[in-house]
């Protein structure tokens, strides 16, 4: 007999969150994360994995305290994913194989350039322009690599954490850009609501700093420039907000049925109530003007979450920090929210983790459950000159002690991707 | 199987592969009296032999010279074989269709720029301060664009864009994988009515070195002249041969398809994904698990369109399994003469699948020397694949009797 208390609004089973895991630049694990977050602490410093100069932003938040056996961006990420993981099943209070599916939000990967440096100097001299990919081509007949395709496969990451983790089925590995790793959430909750799991584990890891990266998003304009001092460069709703902050991090939480985690005595942490989408086919990086897809991303995951724009009390923004992304999430949180708006808190945890772009969305929810299990609301900090368009209660520079029940987590992304969620303490 | 209203059916097909654009071609090949021979480059990436893209007319799908632009060749191959499925299912013009439908893209990563990237190697062998010098270069010399068109997710940001399909957009990665993972999730978000039609498949673009380089790190790819997907030997490379392919498709509830009267091309009985060790004979295991799924079909009325790498060892232990399992069974290895499609490979061969179950074709041999004569049409129909090198996929088709 299932019961009534295990099932949502829609008869759907609710899902719980009984494990979590996050490492950012501020540090690795829930509690010194936490505790340098609600301290207005920023984890942003000069870049030192690759020479800066002559580069316009010199600044991330990378995570250079991990292992890793070589640097590429498939071994960073899965280091810190793997290192999330183990902290959430602990957290959970699970041992060996999990048997439950594996979403995984990665970074698209790439050859680093120190592989190429190398080919090329193995390689047979250049005959014509242009031809450096038929001479590494015959570098690599002559002596094959096979940890050059590993560090480039977009399955490496998934497959030794499905091995590690004994995670069942074939892995989803995914990307919807900065929205992927609400994405991940959001194929977690899927899937133990069509009933073919009773838990999933969801992670999204970005170790994917590195030059190119930096330069690419430099050259859409996309970065602070803000380079002196560090610390300083992100503030999200501020006047003189000029890009993001790339940065590094992972998170993982571990979801169950509400049945299934109460069943096996599992600590309940918080639960995810609803999950909202929406594309944009405005254009390639910049949202439609008039915010109808992010608004109607907002408004299908509180309709999923069966509850209305009253019920939520806090609102963990995207707050990229970027002069496009915060006016328009203010313009769609105003017209989901209204005049009440400005009496919700919302603050932006990039402000001092930067963005850890494919991590991002899991990262801030694990971040927001944590807000709600603590009754402390981290700050948005670097908020010095707020933006007079901007009219938003950012919990400014320093956390608040504030109770919340239900808090609304948005992400927004290249390529039209809009994605949200909503989590509440308790089950009802 | 009995109908129910969840049922996923296929409504739409949009694929293009060495053999040409859209279903017409397609359907040729699989209807042919015997086996039309592809089409293969063997000299532009010399000694890979590769199947080449088709012509085709950008402008058919994809109508603004500025939205071509933004794009390289294998966002371009998705954005247009997305935009052939839609007109096939009959809702390219169905804005209201098109703003709720949800999208699972199979994706890889867009192309270098192979100048560039020349350009900074070549001065690199020249210089010691490399990092500094790659700042130098890539600051200068990227098109700012460039990222976007190499972006994972652009494909479906793309499709957005130029079909205006903005239900959801998600897309995956990994391989082979990924386009299993793609229909696998389609599948059970439209069983379990979480989604009432979607968009669903990838692209491949087998005409580039950086891609060719990738899969030469473990000798993958097969070298010299064309050989049928199951003569292939480690005389002649690794035996993978890439193919150019696009493969979309529109999968709908049945209740959804009925209802606006849509063609079901097929239904979609099962599909699953599975990964692992490859090792003592654990790919075997898989394999036959899956094979399970296929438990209500008759073999002897089935056809298999097996997506084998060609990857000599692979290839030869999937085929043990299915025959072994699937005894009886009609084999199709279509990789063989489309090429191999990676993301795309899986979402292949359900388009032919679904084009054979609708069109009640009796299939070619694509290699006569494994591959037997089909007496009859099939009345079901089982894709696999292999991933070259993990992840497993298989699904069972049925007509829409």
């Amino acid at each position: 007999m299932s019961d009534n208390r295990f099932k949502d609004h829609l008869g759907r089973p609710i899902i719980a969150v009984t494990g979590m895991g996050v490492i950012t630049s501020l540090g690795q694990g829930l509690q010194d994360n936490w505790a340098a977050l609600t301290s207005g602490t920023s984890g942003i410093h000069n870049i030192t994995r690759f020479p800066t100069a002559g580069l316009s932003t010199r600044i991330s938040g990378t995570v250079d305290f991990i292992d890793v056996p070589v640097e590429n961006p498939v071994e960073r990420s899965y280091a810190y994913a793997r290192e999330t993981t183990a902290e959430a099943l602990a957290q959970a209070g699970l041992s060996g194989d999990f048997e439950g599916p594996l979403f995984l939000a990665a970074p698209p990967v790439e050859p680093e350039w120190s592989a190429r440096f190398a080919l090329a100097d193995r390689a047979p001299p250049a005959q014509v322009e242009g031809d450096a990919y038929d001479r590494f081509l015959a570098a690599m007949r002559e002596r094959p690599d096979p940890s050059f395709l590993e560090a480039v496969q977009f399955g490496s990451i998934s497959e030794r954490l499905a091995d590690r983790f004994g995670t069942r089925g074939l892995p989803v590995t995914l990307s919807t850009a900065c929205a992927s790793g609400a994405t991940a959430i959001q194929l977690g909750v899927e899937a133990i609501r069509q009933g073919r799991t009773d838990r999933s584990l969801v992670v999204a890891t970005d170790g994917s700093v590195s030059a190119e990266a930096l330069i690419r998003f430099s050259l859409l304009s996309a970065l602070s420039t803000q380079n002196d001092p560090p610390e300083k460069a992100s503030k999200p709703f501020s006047k003189e907000r000029d890009g993001f902050v790339i940065a590094e991090g992972a998170a993982t939480l571990v979801l169950e049925s509400l049945e299934a985690a109460v069943a096996r005595g599992a600590k309940v942490l918080g639960i995810v109530k609803g999950c909202g989408e929406k594309a944009d086919h405005f254009h390639r990086t910049r949202s439609s003007p008039d915010g109808a897809p992010a608004i109607a991303t907002i408004r299908a995951a509180l309709s999923d979450a069966g509850i209305d724009e009253t019920g939520i009390g806090y609102i963990n923004a995207h707050g990229t920090s970027t002069p496009e992304n915060d006016k328009m999430e203010y313009s769609s949180m105003l017209a989901v929210f209204g005049d009440r708006l400005k009496d919700i808190p919302v603050s932006s945890n990039k402000s001092m983790i930067g963005h850890t772009l494919t991590a991002a969305g899991a990262v801030e929810a694990v971040f927001s459950i944590q807000t709600m299990l603590t009754g402390t609301l981290p700050p948005t900090i670097n908020y010095v000159n707020p933006d007079p368009a901007i009219v938003l209660d950012v919990v400014p520079n320093t956390k608040r002690n504030q109770q919340v029940t239900a808090v609304l987590s948005n992400s927004f992304g290249f390529g039209g991707q809009n994605a949200s969620l909503v989590m509440t303490v308790e089950p009802a | 199987m009995s109908k129910s209203d969840n049922d996923v059916v296929i409504t739409g097909i949009g694929i293009v592969t060495c053999y040409g654009v859209g279903k017409e071609p397609h359907v040729a090949l699989l209807s042919a009296a015997e086996m039309t021979s592809p089409q293969v480059e063997t000299e532009r990436f010399k000694p890979y032999p590769v199947h080449p893209m088709p012509e085709i007319d950008w402008s058919e799908q994809i109508t603004k010279r500025g939205d071509q632009r933004q794009m390289e060749n294998w966002q371009r191959l998705g954005v247009f074989t997305a935009g052939l499925a839609l007109d096939d299912a009959g809702l390219k013009t169905d804005a209201e269709a098109c703003s709720s439908m949800d999208m699972i893209v199979a994706a890889g990563g867009g192309e270098r720029d192979i100048k560039v990237d020349s350009l900074i190697v070549d001065e690199a062998l020249k210089r010691n301060d490399r990092e500094i010098l790659l700042n130098e270069k890539l600051t200068t010399e990227l098109r700012p664009t460039l990222f976007l068109a190499q972006l994972s997710n652009l494909v479906a940001g793309n499709i957005s864009i130029v079909h205006k399909v903005t239900g959801s957009s998600r897309t995956f990665m990994g391989e082979e994988s990924a386009g299993i993972s793609a229909v696998e999730t389609a599948f059970h978000r439209i069983k379990a009515g979480q989604s009432t039609h979607s968009l669903v498949g990838g692209a491949f673009v087998a005409e580039r070195a950086d891609i060719l380089l990738l899969v030469e790190g473990i000798r993958a790819h097969a070298t010299g002249e064309w050989h049928p997907l199951w003569q292939r030997s480690s005389e002649n490379g690794g035996g993978m041969m890439m193919g150019t392919v696009g493969a979309f498709l529109v999968l709908e509830s049945r209740a959804h398809a009925e209802s606006r009267g849509a063609h079901i091309y097929a239904a979609i009985d099962a599909v699953e994904g599975d990964r692992g060790s490859r090792e003592d004979g654990k790919l075997e295991q898989r394999l036959s698990r899956l094979a399970g799924l296929t438990s209500d079909v008759s073999p002897e009325q089935t056809v298999i369109f097996s997506g084998a790498s060609g990857l000599v060892d692979a290839s030869a232990r999937e085929r043990s399994v299915l025959e072994d399992k699937l005894g009886g069974a009609t084999l199709r290895g279509y990789g063989g003469v489309t090429g191999h499609g990676m993301e795309a490979q899986f979402p292949l061969g359900l388009a032919l699948a679904a084009l054979t179950l609708d069109g009640g074709l009796s299939v070619p041999s694509f290699d006569p020397s494994i591959e037997q004569p089909m007496a009859a049409p099939a009345k079901h129909a089982v894709v696999t694949t292999v991933g070259y090198t993990r992840g497993e996929g298989l699904a069972v088709l049925s007509p829409n009797a």
